[in-house]
């Protein structure tokens, strides 16, 4: 049956809308914020899909999902079909399509974003996550063991994506956390009202199945090196994804003043730790009235919702440049605006003041101007003369990125870069053999996804290391004879085309 | 890895207790000056403990813990020799530099005094004249002495009250050692905060190299959340991954004591919620036993 072909003025023109929790209902809950698609709403979605013949979303996604494939078998009501075609390149649905910046990825190129909004493929994508999670599919490929080890460090979506790889090439994966639950960023950073915990316990449940070993409470580096894993401990090959690490302080005067943390501290304790169930948790959070955030990207907007959602009276974000600068995703921002943030744009701290008890009391603001360009292509922020003021709060959160983790650099031989991150070369192998590294580790703070796309481009450069044929690669059981080879090498895995089969 | 099993456990007094833990890994791989994080269940706090020893022929670890808030009153209560730990995870921050120090004092106070031992062992094992100093409150609270003596030249036992050793601070022990070696390299210091700055002011006039060790609050320990971060020679510093050994000369002590206070007031609600906990527990079971 040949289905008639969808154009731009074919398609519903308009997105199905998104349900979400009322903001005035949500600050009071840390239930997720959007509620996700139903049925119907992921239809209508489907069909504004243009199935593509060149798909740029797919070029534009940093794992290469086939985007138009899984949208097809949706939009066709073959569910499981769909989530085989998702899972094949990325076997974390659930979670990517909820924290993926996909405005800037698939849906940023997707054509139909032309003229009207674009395909909204990370709802479908989260949507198709979420059925797999309630109806408990799992793609469990045929493994073939190879009797190869390989340890990831850091469980978060680098070493997650990374292991999910290796695993389906038939290693032995060993994932070591240092906290004493895995999920890295997904678990102690983006809170539950974005990515609830249950959604990350799927996910990696769906890892445990594909043979991969969590253990945590090991902090590589200290309680062996990664030396070690080589030498001693059996492992062909070691993934670092140990994530950015240390958080940012401005170095102004007051920084060590109790009230004042950073927004990993912040998050750490509510999501990891649940303070916000203290005392029956043991962890306190101790929350200021009025809490002031400093800086105005993804992780700030999560530490100011956070710290609405636990009580605060009132919750500013404080930030250099101006509101077309803001580095947060759009609909976070959007998100923190209707729940009642303050946002203090082109405001920098020059000094956290003290109540005379080491506590905070204020702190000591200089208005901005925007200049010229600088080397970020962004107006440079310039302070107003004479322009300093007092703003009243008694929490002061920082939210201005992180410096690298230093650990691993202290114990190892790792070549670093002269900023402390891991250096890698395109293939992201380090300065050691056999030892790959990726994620934030080695770029600084950037997205999931992006340590995600890392740890699968690792997961192929350490399959070529280890000689393992890539399942996408054709292997010829019988051999091809004496013609076929060029000194003992089959020519038949030279240049081996892609088929596809049925 | 989870679930550390407690093999055995030893009361010094009413509110100090040793643990040695099963980890052979981490015994293997612990070295003076490193310090654990200890969540004793799923619901517990990340609290920072020193190594006070470690075996690797038997494959544990020793921690010295003081009673003094919620989560240490509760494993006072709870942990004993067959019972786990929920979480244990080390060995963390950068080991103690033990090195071409030839004459060192080793002090150590209050929950110091353990985490110190390792230290004296490990300048005994390079080499070292070492002159042990040790605080306590009174005779009976003394442990430790013979393990001490075996790694010291000269030990010195410092009592408030004088019922052991020489009567005052671990200060005067201090001033004593250096009154009669004129060639001392090194003081290593661990204890309260307060007296680790004791320590540091008593050897500054004589130039004497003074190491201390800190343990402000932290989550992970491994250099994410910043909340142990210290004033050292005025640059911030993170205990965890920095430390926690820093000269001692340059800590900026008043601002760590006011950082030790930052949770005061919940860690009093916590202690008093789970003192009255404990209370109703021992009332219900004493109905129970009338019925």
């Amino acid at each position: 049956m040949a289905k008639k072909k969808r154009t731009i003025r074919s398609i519903p023109q308009e997105r199905a809308p998104m349900p979400v929790q009322e903001p005035q209902q949500r600050i009071k809950n840390f239930d997720e914020v959007a509620l996700g698609f139903t049925l119907e709403d992921a239809l209508v979605e489907c069909a504004r899909c243009l199935d593509c013949p060149e798909p740029a979303c797919v070029a534009g996604c940093p794992v290469e999902i086939d985007i138009p494939g899984f949208i097809m078998k949706v939009a066709d009501k073959d569910y499981r079909g769909a989530y085989d075609i998702l899972s094949e390149a990325n076997l974390l649905p659930a979670i990517c399509g909820r924290v993926c910046p996909q405005e800037d990825q698939c849906e940023g190129v997707c054509p139909v974003g032309d003229t009207l909004e674009p395909v909204a493929i990370g709802r479908i994508e989260r949507w198709v996550g979420d059925q797999a999670i309630e109806n408990n599919w799992s793609r469990r490929p045929h493994i073939e063991s190879k009797g190869i080890k390989v340890g990831i460090v850091g469980s978060g979506p680098a070493g997650m994506a990374c292991a999910a790889d290796l695993a389906k090439a038939g290693c032995s994966v060993t994932v070591y956390e240092a906290l004493h639950e895995p999920g890295g960023v997904l678990r102690y950073g983006i809170p539950e009202f974005r990515l609830p915990n249950e959604t990350v316990d799927a996910e990696i449940a769906n890892l445990v199945n594909l043979g991969v070993e969590f253990e945590c409470n090991t902090l590589v580096g200290r309680l062996f090196t990664i030396e070690q894993m080589l030498d001693e401990m059996g492992y062909s090959a070691v993934f670092i994804g140990s994530g950015a690490g240390a958080p940012k302080f401005m170095g102004i005067p007051g920084e060590t003043l109790n009230g004042v943390l950073s927004a990993n501290e912040l998050l750490t304790r509510c999501n990891l730790m649940q303070a916000g169930k203290f005392p029956q948790y043991d962890t306190p959070l101790h929350l200021g009235r009025r809490i002031a955030v400093i800086g105005a990207g993804n992780t700030a907007m999560d530490a100011m919702r956070v710290s609405l959602r636990m009580g605060a009276d009132k919750v500013f974000c404080v930030y250099r440049r101006s509101e077309a600068e803001c580095p947060a995703r759009l609909e976070e921002l959007h998100h923190a605006q209707e729940e009642g943030i303050e946002f203090h744009w082109l405001t920098a701290p020059i000094e956290i003041l003290d109540d005379g008890d080491g506590n905070v009391r204020a702190m000591r603001c200089v208005r901005m101007e925007l200049g010229e360009p600088d080397e970020s292509g962004r107006r440079r922020p310039i302070p107003i003369e004479g322009s300093e003021y007092e703003f009243e709060t008694d929490m002061v959160v920082y939210a201005i990125g992180t410096n690298p983790n230093p650990i691993l650099g202290q114990t190892s031989r790792l070549k670093l870069n002269k900023w402390g991150y891991i250096e890698t070369d395109e293939n992201l192998a380090t300065s050691m053999a056999g030892v790959y590294a990726g994620g934030d580790i080695v770029t600084g703070a950037a997205t999931v996804i992006l340590a995600m796309g890392a740890g699968r481009r690792a997961a192929r450069s350490i399959k070529n290391y280890l000689a393992i044929r890539d399942s996408e690669t054709i292997y010829h059981p019988q051999p091809v004879g004496a013609e076929g080879q060029l000194f003992g090498i089959d020519l038949a895995e030279r240049n081996f085309a892609r088929l596809r089969l049925g | 890895m989870s679930g550390f099993p407690i093999v055995a456990r030893e009361d010094f007094s009413d509110t100090t207790f040793l643990l040695e833990v099963h980890h052979p890994v981490l015994a293997k791989a612990a070295k003076p000056g490193q310090f654990v994080i200890v969540m004793t269940h799923a619901k517990g706090e990340r609290i920072p403990l020193t190594i006070a020893d470690f075996d690797r022929s038997k494959g544990t670890i020793t921690l010295v813990i003081q009673a003094v808030g919620k989560t240490t009153r509760e494993m006072q209560a709870n942990c004993a020799a067959g019972t786990e730990l929920f979480g244990l995870v080390g060995p963390m921050g950068e080991p103690s530099h033990i090195g071409e120090a030839r004459k060192v004092v080793c002090v150590g106070g209050g929950l110091g005094v353990a985490p110190i031992y390792p230290q004296a062992r490990g300048f005994k094992e390079s080499g070292a004249y070492v002159i042990g100093v040790v605080g306590f409150r009174s005779r009976d609270l003394v442990f430790w002495e013979d393990k001490f003596r075996a790694v010291c030249d000269e030990f010195i036992i410092c009592t408030d009250d004088g019922s052991a050793g020489i009567k005052g601070l671990v200060t005067e022990g201090i001033k004593q050692a250096i009154e009669t070696h004129p060639d001392i390299d090194e003081v290593v210091a661990i204890g309260p905060p307060i007296m680790m700055k004791a320590c540091a002011e008593t050897t500054r006039p004589h130039g004497i190299r003074t190491v201390v060790s800190l343990n402000p609050v932290m989550v992970d320990g491994t250099g994410m959340c910043g909340g142990c971060r210290v004033k050292v020679g005025g640059r911030m510093q993170f205990a965890c991954v920095d430390g926690p050994d820093f000269d001692g000369h340059e800590v900026d002590f008043d601002d760590l004591m006011n950082r030790l206070r930052r949770f005061a007031e919940d860690e009093q609600i916590a202690l008093q919620r789970w003192s009255d906990s404990c209370r109703q527990k021992i009332s219900v079971a004493g109905a129970d036993g009338e019925a």
